[in-house]
Order: structure tokens, then C-alpha cells, then sequence
């Protein structure tokens, strides 16, 4: 029986979806070249995706057709040899449809096998976000800034070719980099692409991750209903409407915090997250009016608590809010729980400006997609000087 | 430029390989096949098609009337009327947008249009899932159009050139839809041989409309109305139109192994270790490959089963189909679909079957029918497991339920 070899990349819907393309179908060409046959598909999203939901793509190879054809079978592979994820973030965990509860970002990877994360975070920022293994893995961190695009392009910083560098050093039995530099050269016709790749074989660290270090937490789950237990009709019970908020000091009722869909968290829907000021906050409402997903909760005081259980991180309310500095987006990798804001400047007032200012401060670049015209143009040589840097 | 000459002659003459989806198999096709006029309406799965299209118009590598409609009954109605004048067409959808077509799909096989279609198969709404269903295809399959399920990419874009000669045929004209399961087909790539333009050129001559071109130079009038005189002799060469299908199929493929030195075998279905089988499973599109994985596994434990892949469900392979399955003690079909309130409360593709044996002159098995996999849920080994011993029960005579419904949340 012949060795099959899955592959997974974990990205970011809409924003990074060429990039994920890129790299599977490079990983199914470059060991077509040693005569494997491979497919490479995409599951949970389509075009057109949803912005920033967490999406997969699959490279799965077999030394033999019989081999690969045990891999097609499945829906989706049950066990990866390598994960990739091309946002930090994602460390988190998967969450890309209701019901389908958190799953860690390690969950499919074999024993032994090789996270690769895009990042400029250190390994032990990384392991801290994702959820604990029952048995050790790899940790690798290409390094660089994460790449956002559009639906159809791709900002080309090399991330795609610096992974598959990576994977050619991990895994040569899957492909060998001199198959890769043949790949890419044909692909993309760049010889500064397969130098890339090059200096990212060369250059490959990973760190042993065990059972002990990484989130301790149970990830959150859902059992589906069985067919009888469900509601006719394609009907579904509606979010109930929501409550008063209790103020932790004062013990009094007030305010108003929407119910949120009990199977959908949203949790790692995001790569930026809302901090507010509310000691500057105007109560001027826009924030609560503008958000798309519902996120403010109105606090019995007045104020709008982004709520972590619903936002999508897409920064509206940042750009709406009138006031200076009241609300910044920050970095989702600065965070490690979902709790309530408003709840933390309510306990500790000072504490909680000096959270806040650490957080804006440390407030690093990060943007979906284009903003402005010519942003890609700015942000392509910087992002290539970090990878060649290393 | 005598260099450069003699690359682009050189790329006339050879195969290439290529690593993409089935849809772009498809497209591939159109391209390979100089389609002259492809209409649009996005919907996924079969969206993936329209996108390389537009690519593939925009690359400069196919020129095409690329016309993106403002719905799909519109679509169909553009490439029909393009048809008529003697344009080679191209169209497609899925699911509710291949409901939503449904008048221009019953007035195209009337008016002898052979147009080719690419319908990714999708669920029907509700519930708005993506996954793969049988039943947005088979809803035309009382019409006159050929329907044709493919499981490869590779298979999809050789299937596209064969439709073209066969609903192509003046002994035919009539339009011809190929089924590509969504999701599993049509967004995975796989690496496809792309046949050289010279084999293409050869296997499929012009389209060309002959008697029936509405040109002013051939003065005639498409579609009058008519009254209860004409109906019957109208459909009747439809009807005489299909049944000369089998040999136009079989005869396309045999010129397709000839010149592109690939076989398919049987054109309208495919066996897979059936020679010793006792019992078979039989199904249609990428179902196959679960299947094949699952019959190699079982076959290890000693199980003699085999697998029967339908390829062309209109026409219909009755007798060829009846004689092959009559070998067996008994037959599970795998129905990826569903027909409420139908005998036995049965899948589409297990009505055909039985009534296929019925007719037949020889042994009829039993013929179990399982509903599974609906909306692209995967179907496991542990799930074509529990169909197999079912099957074997029947094959011993004992009684099984009709109707299963398999990998359900029960
Ligand atoms: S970033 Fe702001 S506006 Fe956007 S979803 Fe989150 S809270 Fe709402
Ligand atoms: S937009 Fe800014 S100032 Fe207005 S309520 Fe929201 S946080 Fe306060």
C-alpha cells in the first residue's frame, strides 16, 4: 500500500484565498513532478466566500492513484501532515459555520507532524493561542507579515513560495526543492520567486510543542439534531430577544445586551478586534447603530460594550466613532479571552487605562485587503525585506 | 518567428497536462471545441465554469460571444436562438438556477437545438446548501435532452467534446447536459491531459445546422403555434431522435479512442470488478471513488462485490444494463437523489433500474435502493458497509426494505 500525504492551509475567506490556492496547487504540481499523483480542493467556502470566515484548502498526493483515491474518498481529509495557516490568528482555532464549535488549529495534524504559521509573533505567542495536543508537534514560523488581498489577487510578498520552500525542507519524501524550483519557475516564471523559496528552505526552524504548553481550555462543541429533532419546514427557533445587563458594582439592572446565536461564537471570525475608551466616549450611539453584526451591547450606564461574541472585527465602528482614539482596532493577537470590556473599566478604572494604552500602543499594522489605491505598491517592498530577513 | 512558428505548430500537435477543476475541464473544452456564443448567470457550483470562461476570453485564448445574462431562463434563451442560426453554444447551471431556466429547457430538445450544458449538480433550495444532489439534472430527463454523469476532471472535459459531436449529429439535434457533482468535481483540481488542437479538429467536424439553419437564405419558421393536429408526429421525432442517440454515442466514442488513444470501455457504463461479483453496487458521478476505495477494502475481507458507475442516464443503457445486472444474485443502487410519493417511495436512478430488469428477458435480481449522500454529505466506508450486507441479505432471499435511507442522523 502506498503513502498518502495530506496537506491543509487554514485561511482567511475572500482575503486570502488566491494565497491558499496558490500553495496547494504548487504542492500537487511540484510532486507531480516526481510522478505522484496529487488533487488540491477547497471546503467550507466558495466564491463568493465570506470575509475573514476561516476557510481550508487541501493538497492531498498519493504515491500511487490507488493511494490518492483512499484520500479522495473522504470529504475532507481526517489526518494532515502538515497544517498550514497563513493568518496568525487562526491560532485560535476554526470556527467557520454555526454548529460547527471551535476546532483547534492543530486538531488534524498526525504525531510528529508540522504546524507552519505565517507571523511575526515569537513561537511562544503562538503555542499560547493554539489549543493543547495529546501528543507533540512541530511548530514553524515562516516570518512575515500576514498577506491580505482581494478575492481575485494575490499581494505577491513570496508568502505563498516561502511556504512551499518550507514544506520542501519538512517533507521531501512529498516533494524535493529542486521539483518546487522547477514548479515555480514554470508557474510564475520569477526567478526572485524561486530564490524565495530557496532562502526559506535554507533557512527553517521549528520548535517542539508538547502536550503540556498551549491552551488549556476545551474548545466549545455542538452535537448536530438528528433528523426528527429538528423543526419542520426548514424552520428554525429565532435568537430570543435580549436582556438588562447588570452592573458589577452597583448590582443595578439596566441597559440592554441582545441574545447572540448560541452555536455561532464568532470567536475566530476575527483578526482585529475593537478596544474602547470609555472614559472619552460621547454616548453618541453611532458605533451600536453602525456595527453590521450587532456587536454593542448598551451598558446599564450608557455606554456601548463591544460585545466579543459577536463581532467580525471589520472595523466600522472604529471608523464611525467621532471621538479621537475612543475606539482603536488592535491586533487579535494581543488577546487571549472574549471578556467584557466595560465589565474590566467598571472593576479597575485606572487598570484598565493602563491596559488600554499597552494595547494602543502595541498597536500593530494590519488591514483587510485594499484601503486606499497604491497600498499594495507601499506595502510589497516592506513585506519583502521582512522575508528576507527572516 | 520561424522558431515561434513552429513552438505554437508544435503545441497544435501535443498533449499538455494541466492541474485543474472539473468546471475547468469543462471550459477547457469550450475552448478546444471553438464554441462561438456562451451565455452566464452565476450560481455555484457551476459559477467556476463561467469564471474560467471569462478568464480564458479575457487571456485572448478563446473568442467566443461571451454574454453574461440577466437570468438564467435568458441564458438558455440566448444560446437556443444562437443555435438556431448555426452557432456552436454553451451554457450551464445548478440547482434552483437550472429550475429557474425550466421553460427554455422543455422548448430547446423540441426545437431540435443541440446545445451542451455543464449543469453542476447542486441541492435544490431550501435549504441553500451547496452540496451535491442528482435531482436539478434529472428534472429534464422526460424532455429529450442526453444526460451524461462524468467522475473525473479529465472525464468531464472528453465527455464535453463528445456531446458536442453526438448532440451535434444531424441524426440527432438534440441538446445534452453533462452532470458534474458539485464541490467533489467541480472545485477539485486534478491533473487533466489536454488534448492536442489537431486531435480535436478531427474528432469533431463544424457544427452545422443544414435544413434547419434560420437564415434568410433558408426561408423557414421556427416554433408556430400549432393545435392538437401536430403534437403527437412532433414528438414523435423527438422520440425517434433519442432512440437513434445509443448509436451516435457509441460511435463518437469509438472514433474518440481512435484519435485521442484513450478508452472509456462501455460508453454508457462503467464495471468495476464485476467479472466474479456476487452482488453489486451501482451509482452515478464521483460516488465512484468512495465506492471503488470501499470495494478494494471489502474485497480483502473476501466480499465478492463490484461497483456499476451509470455514465449516460438518457439515453437510458436498458438492455445493455439489464443483461449486465441479471449476472448478479442482487443490486443496491446508490440514488444521490430523490422522488417522494414515487413506487417504493425509490430514488430516480432505482426506478430506471427496476424497470430496465422488469422488461428484460433474462434473471432479475433484486434491486435495493439507497438514499445517501444528499447535499454532498460524505458517504463512508462504514455507510456503503451497511449497504453491502443488506444487499447480501436480499442476495439470500431474505427480506430488506425497498427504500434506505444511509448515513442519516437517526
Ligand atoms: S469591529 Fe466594530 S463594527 Fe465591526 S463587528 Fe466588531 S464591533 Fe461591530
Ligand atoms: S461611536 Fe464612539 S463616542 Fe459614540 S458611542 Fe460609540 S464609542 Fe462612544
Amino acid at each position: 500500500m502506498g503513502r498518502l500525504f495530506a496537506v491543509e492551509i487554514i485561511y482567511r475567506g475572500i482575503f486570502q484565498k488566491t494565497l491558499a490556492k496558490n500553495i496547494s496547487r504548487g504542492i500537487v504540481l511540484a510532486a507531480h513532478q516526481a510522478g505522484k499523483p496529487g488533487i488540491s480542493f477547497g471546503r467550507y467556502s466558495d466564491s463568493p466566500e465570506r470575509n475573514g470566515i476561516p476557510a481550508k484548502s487541501f493538497a492531498i498526493v498519493g504515491t500511487d492513484q490507488e493511494t490518492l483515491e483512499r484520500g479522495m474518498a473522504k470529504y475532507e481529509p481526517k489526518e494532515v501532515d502538515i497544517t498550514i495557516t497563513v493568518d496568525d490568528t487562526l491560532c485560535k482555532g476554526v470556527e467557520s459555520w454555526a454548529w460547527y464549535g471551535l476546532q483547534p488549529v492543530n486538531k488534524l495534524l498526525k504525531q510528529g507532524g508540522t504546524l507552519i504559521v505565517t507571523s511575526r509573533e515569537t513561537p511562544e505567542a503562538l503555542i499560547s493561542m493554539a489549543h493543547r495536543k495529546e501528543y507533540p508537534y512541530q511548530l514553524c514560523i515562516v516570518k512575515g507579515t500576514v498577506s491580505f488581498s482581494g478575492l481575485w489577487v494575490y499581494k505577491d510578498d513570496h508568502s505563498d513560495v516561502r511556504i512551499l520552500g518550507t514544506i520542501a525542507r519538512i517533507l521531501p519524501e512529498l516533494f524535493t526543492l529542486d521539483s518546487l524550483k522547477k514548479v515555480i519557475q514554470d508557474e510564475w516564471h520569477d526567478a526572485v520567486k524561486v530564490s524565495s523559496a530557496e532562502r526559506a528552505y535554507e533557512r527553517f526552524t521549528s520548535t517542539t510543542v508538547r502536550p503540556n504548553q498551549g491552551n488549556p481550555e476545551t474548545p466549545y462543541k455542538f452535537d448536530l439534531p438528528k433528523w426528527h429533532e429538528m423543526g419542520e419546514g426548514v424552520a428554525i427557533p429565532s435568537i430570543p430577544t435580549g436582556k438588562q445587563i447588570e452592573d458589577p458594582g452597583t448590582h443595578a439592572m439596566g441597559g440592554y445586551r441582545p441574545d447572540r446565536n448560541p452555536t455561532f461564537k464568532k470567536f475566530s471570525t476575527r483578526t482585529m478586534r475593537p478596544v474602547v475608551d470609555f472614559d472619552t466616549c460621547i454616548k453618541c450611539t453611532l458605533c451600536w447603530l453602525q456595527c453590521p453584526d450587532t456587536c454593542f451591547d448598551v451598558t446599564p450606564d450608557g455606554l456601548y460594550d463591544a460585545n466579543m461574541q459577536a463581532c467580525c472585527g471589520c472595523g466600522v465602528c472604529e471608523a464611525v466613532c467621532p471621538v479621537p482614539n475612543c475606539v482603536t482596532m488592535i491586533n487579535e493577537t494581543e488577546f487571549r479571552d472574549n471578556s467584557s470590556q466595560w465589565e474590566a473599566w467598571k472593576k479597575d478604572k485606572s487598570g484598565y487605562k493602563t491596559w488600554l494604552q499597552q494595547k494602543i500602543e502595541s498597536r500593530p499594522e494590519r488591514s483587510h485587503g485594499f484601503r486606499y489605491r497604491g497600498q499594495y505598491k507601499e506595502q510589497i517592498p516592506e513585506m519583502l525585506e521582512i522575508a528576507r530577513e527572516g | 518567428m520561424a522558431q515561434m512558428v513552429e513552438t505554437l505548430e508544435q503545441q497544435h500537435k501535443t498533449d499538455e497536462t494541466a492541474l485543474i477543476t472539473g468546471s475547468e475541464a469543462i471550459a477547457v473544452a469550450c475552448k478546444l471545441a471553438d464554441v462561438d456564443v456562451i451565455t452566464a448567470y452565476p450560481i455555484r457550483p457551476y459559477d467556476t465554469v463561467m469564471q474560467y470562461v471569462s478568464k480564458l476570453v479575457s487571456h485572448g485564448e478563446l473568442d467566443c460571444e461571451y454574454i453574461v445574462a440577466e437570468g438564467e431562463h435568458s441564458q438558455f434563451e440566448i444560446v437556443k436562438h444562437a443555435s438556431a442560426v448555426g452557432a456552436r453554444v454553451f451554457c450551464g447551471s445548478s440547482g434552483v438556477g437550472w429550475m429557474y431556466a425550466m421553460e427554455a429547457l422543455t422548448v430547446t430538445p423540441a426545437l431540435r437545438i443541440p446545445m451542451v450544458a455543464m449543469v453542476g449538480n447542486r441541492a435544490l433550495d431550501d435549504p441553500g446548501a451547496f452540496g451535491v444532489e442528482h435531482n436539478d439534472a434529472l428534472t429534464v430527463r422526460d424532455l429529450g435532452w442526453m444526460l451524461v454523469w462524468v467522475d473525473t476532471a479529465q472525464e468531464a472535459l472528453d465527455t464535453a467534446l463528445i456531446a458536442y459531436r453526438v448532440a451535434e449529429d444531424r441524426r440527432i439535434f438534440l441538446p445534452c447536459a453533462i452532470s458534474c457533482d458539485g464541490a467533489f468535481l467541480t472545485h477539485s483540481q486534478a491533473l487533466v491531459k489536454i488534448p492536442a488542437q489537431e486531435k480535436v479538429n478531427e474528432f469533431l467536424p463544424r457544427y452545422n445546422r443544414g435544413d434547419l439553419l434560420l437564415h434568410p437564405d433558408n426561408p423557414i419558421t421556427v416554433a408556430p403555434q400549432v393545435n392538437e393536429d401536430w403534437v403527437m408526429e412532433i414528438r414523435r421525432q423527438n422520440y425517434a431522435a433519442m432512440e437513434r442517440t445509443t448509436a451516435v454515442i457509441k460511435e463518437a466514442y469509438a472514433d474518440f479512442e481512435r484519435i485521442f488513444g484513450r478508452s472509456y470501455g462501455n460508453p454508457f457504463f462503467e464495471e468495476y470488478m464485476t467479472e466474479d461479483a456476487d452482488i453489486v453496487l451501482m451509482g452515478m458521478g464521483t460516488l465512484s471513488i468512495p465506492m471503488k476505495v470501499a470495494i478494494r477494502q471489502m474485497r480483502k475481507e473476501g466480499k465478492k462485490i463490484g461497483f456499476v458507475r451509470l455514465r449516460w442516464f438518457r439515453p437510458f443503457p436498458a438492455e445493455a444494463l439489464a443483461k449486465s445486472l441479471g449476472r448478479f444474485k442482487a443490486v443496491g443502487v446508490v440514488d444521490r437523489d430523490y422522488s417522494f410519493g414515487s413506487p417504493y417511495m425509490s430514488g430516480v436512478v432505482t426506478h430506471e433500474v427496476r424497470t430496465a430488469l422488469y422488461s428484460a428477458p433474462g434473471p432479475k435480481p433484486p434491486v435495493l435502493c439507497f438514499i445517501c449522500g444528499l447535499g454532498g454529505r460524505e458517504v463512508t466506508l462504514p455507510d456503503i458497509t451497511r449497504m453491502t450486507e443488506s444487499v447480501y441479505q436480499a442476495a439470500e432471499g431474505k427480506a430488506q426494505p425497498l427504500t434506505q435511507w444511509i448515513g442519516l442522523r437517526e
